[in-house]
């Protein structure tokens, strides 16, 4: 991840974690009352996404990127309790890349309203917390060669602030 | 009098729901190839032809287009001569429903907007209008909320420029900047009333994009070219990460207003424009 810088395209395989606006508002709520979480953050990847159901006989609905700007105002703190790396669509507050480059994570972009087609490259998938929430739950995902962009890199250089 | 029974409302709205999310406008299409063709920036291509093999899985596969399948929308006309036996605003919204479990598509919508709670298919926002004929036109527009959250309405003064009306279409777009999903198609409604204009906006998202053929345009076709063109020099591009792709193109409907003022409202759709129409 160090090495990354924005702009770089890459084809990442491993685990990552679904989380939008209401998982996002819990997760901070556990942290700030100190309570243990659902999943363990550190060096954690988490997708800024809310897939459809799933149709019969696939492993997930479509599943494309939400904008990550709604969630800005979470990063810091889950980046100090061990996030490091996000993926969604859209640029990021100044308080979120200031996280970002505090705790050398990264951020990354990926084919937005594209959903039909990211699902392709999700393996396996399993609700894994908050489970009442629906499509806002957080799944934990295997995906392979899921096509990323770098959109801020750990020394905070900003995709949007170059093109 | 025709009779058109609830049932078969209901049934035709759950069809228009899988169809609209799962099969890409072919106007919105065509639109995109044409886009495509025209692009030079090689990350804009790459990602267009990513959009437009997007479309091709979600036939196939039967995928959602977008999995934010959106907060259904949909336009009733009924002509003055039909009568619907039931209730028919009930029978749309068991469509959506039926539409939307049929399809595996997402429950966005939330009862309350304020308590929040447990998001369902509905109800959804619908419109009605009766129109001469004895014919009933339903249109399903599943509207995500990633553009309808960059929506703009502003007031204008009647002795207003039209530099200005351009300048905050415009500002809209830029606004919206990469993060809902461009390249976009711009609906704008000026005229009316507040309400009225944010209608004609969302409206004039349903007509057919015409990919501007060169020819000469006169009045508000001409305003749409002149729009779009200066809108796809801002270079954003789609995912905001530049090139000439920034708008597939600017739809606008007017209406006659007040001697005092002019309303212009403007609904930007991601390039997933989805809507699709029946009449019965």
């Amino acid at each position: 991840m160090q090495n990354l810088k924005a702009g770089d395209r890459l084809f990442f395989s491993g685990t990552i974690y679904t989380a939008r606006d209401q998982a996002h508002k819990r997760l901070v709520e556990a942290i700030k009352k100190g309570q243990r979480l659902p999943i363990d953050l550190k060096g954690a990847v988490i997708y800024y996404c809310g897939p459809t159901q799933t149709p019969k006989g696939k492993i997930i609905g479509s599943c494309g990127p939400t904008t990550s700007a709604r969630m800005d105002e979470f990063t810091p703190i889950l980046m100090k309790a061990g996030l490091r790396g996000m993926i969604g669509k859209g640029n990021r507050s100044p308080e979120a890349i200031r996280a970002i480059k505090k705790y050398g994570g990264v951020y990354f972009l990926i084919y937005a309203g594209c959903g039909a087609l990211l699902a392709k490259y999700v393996k396996k998938a399993k609700p894994v917390a908050y489970k009442d929430l629906g499509p806002e739950a957080i799944y934990k995902l295997e995906v392979k060669d899921f096509p990323l962009i770098v959109g801020i890199d750990v020394k905070g250089g900003n995709i949007y602030d170059k093109k | 009098m025709r009779t058109i029974s609830a049932e078969k409302i209901r049934n035709t709205v759950r069809d228009l729901c899988i169809r609209a999310n799962l099969d890409l406008r072919k106007d919105v299409l065509r639109v995109l190839k044409i886009s495509l063709r025209k692009e030079k920036n090689k990350r804009a291509k790459n990602i267009l032809q990513a959009i437009i093999e997007n479309a091709a899985v979600a036939r196939k596969e039967k995928l959602a287009i977008c999995q934010d399948t959106g907060m259904p929308c949909v336009f009733v006309e009924i002509g003055s001569n039909v009568k619907v036996a039931g209730d028919l605003k009930g029978a749309v919204n068991k469509g959506v429903e039926a539409g939307y479990r049929k399809g595996f598509f997402r429950n966005s919508v939330v009862k309350d907007p304020l308590s929040r709670g447990k998001s369902g298919y509905g109800p959804a926002v619908i419109h009605i209008d009766i129109v001469p004929g004895n014919k009933l036109k339903l249109v399903v527009l599943p509207k995500g909320f990633g553009c309808e959250n960059k929506a703009q309405l502003k007031m204008f003064k009647p002795t207003a420029d039209l530099s200005e009306v351009k300048k905050f279409i415009i500002d809209t777009v830029k606004a919206a900047g990469p993060d809902a999903c461009p390249p976009y198609v711009v609906g704008v409604g000026i005229g009316g009333t507040a309400d009225y204009a944010c209608l004609l906006a969302k409206k004039a998202l349903l007509r057919r994009l015409s990919g501007y053929p060169v020819i000469r345009l006169s009045g508000i076709r001409k305003l749409e070219r002149d729009l779009s063109n200066e809108i796809n020099k801002l270079n954003i591009g789609p995912m905001g990460l530049g090139g000439k792709s920034t708008c597939l193109a600017v739809n606008i409907m007017t209406h006659s207003t007040h001697i005092a003022g002019l309303p212009v409202a403007v609904n930007i759709s991601c390039h997933a424009l989805r809507s699709a129409t029946s009449e019965i």
